[in-house]
């Protein structure tokens, strides 16, 4: 039986990386991928703890959070169609003001 | 066994990760981040969560990044360019937070290891399985899952909203500055 401390160290360096990520990056497309790398990483928090206290509240949990995932995504992406239409460039620095 | 099979599904999921945020072509990042979710799905099983693997690949691996592959082919997005560091100053103090953080994480992770708490016995249990959930999700949380759909409905409204061509908008925009154009003429004249 793999200990719950190794998924939650899994756990957290996937968080880790995905937050360094949004930081580092200056594509818009790719700071919304590394956003869902942390959603998900939280994700296995909830699996883990569900799974080692026998309590299937955790799973629901992830249940909800990707479907906000799902939300964020149409919404997101339609964002980022809006800014590359008004812009023609996908760069976050570049659109620093929210007027066009 | 399960241990083995652990250590290769978290060394395949934080290798896609890292490639994935060192990728400069985002279309590649999208291709690592659908190793990530692939990967997770199979930790999920091995966590005795089937039904959320399923949910996993389908939603994510599915759905959304279709979503984002394909406006990543609508933009036709374009490689970053390398840039460099404006505050080259700043690292050490970067790496010395790092390093504080890390201690933390690490002293969590310890003493949630050496606690006391005694998991119970790993008899035949249905968590996990779709059964239980849509059984928990149907009956005690009811509210959240209806107000899930609402949010679903929202973000759908929302997304065309957003996504949509401002005709009225910019057709406005056209006609106003042919008025002007006429008024100056005329003024001209």
């Amino acid at each position: 039986m793999v200990p719950l401390s190794w998924y939650l160290a899994l756990s957290a360096v996937l968080f880790t990386i995905g937050a360094a990520g949004v930081i580092i990056k200056r594509n818009a497309i790719a700071m919304f991928m590394c956003i869902e790398l942390m959603l998900n990483a939280t994700n296995i928090t909830f699996v883990a703890f569900s799974s080692f206290f026998r309590d299937v509240t955790g799973q629901l949990f992830v249940f909800i959070v990707m479907t906000v995932a799902a939300a964020e995504a149409a919404v997101g992406l339609g964002i980022i169609i809006a800014i590359f239409r008004n812009r023609l460039s996908l760069d976050v620095d570049d659109a620093s003001v929210l007027r066009d | 066994m399960t241990i083995l099979i652990f250590l290769l599904l978290a060394a395949l999921t934080i290798g896609c990760a890292v490639a994935m945020v060192a990728q400069r072509n985002p279309l590649y990042s999208a291709i690592a981040l659908i190793g990530v979710f692939l990967g997770m799905a199979g930790i999920y099983v091995t966590l005795a969560a089937p039904f959320i693997a399923a949910i996993q690949v389908i939603v994510y691996a599915g759905a959304i990044m279709v979503l984002v592959v394909f406006v990543i082919m609508l933009l036709n997005v374009e490689e970053e360019v390398r840039r460099p560091i404006r505050l080259r100053r700043l690292v050490p103090l970067g790496v010395l937070l790092a390093a504080i953080f890390f201690a933390e994480a690490a002293f969590i992770i310890y003493f949630v290891e050496t606690s006391a708490y005694n998991p119970p016995p790993a008899t035949q249990s249905n968590v996990g399985l779709t059964a239980s959930v849509g059984t928990g999700l149907f009956t005690k949380y009811l509210l959240p899952f209806e107000i899930t759909s609402l949010l679903i409905l929202m973000a759908i409204v929302g997304a065309i909203t957003l996504a949509r061509r401002v005709s009225t908008l910019e057709g406005g925009r056209t006609r106003l500055r042919a008025t002007e154009e006429t008024r100056s003429q005329t003024s001209a004249d």
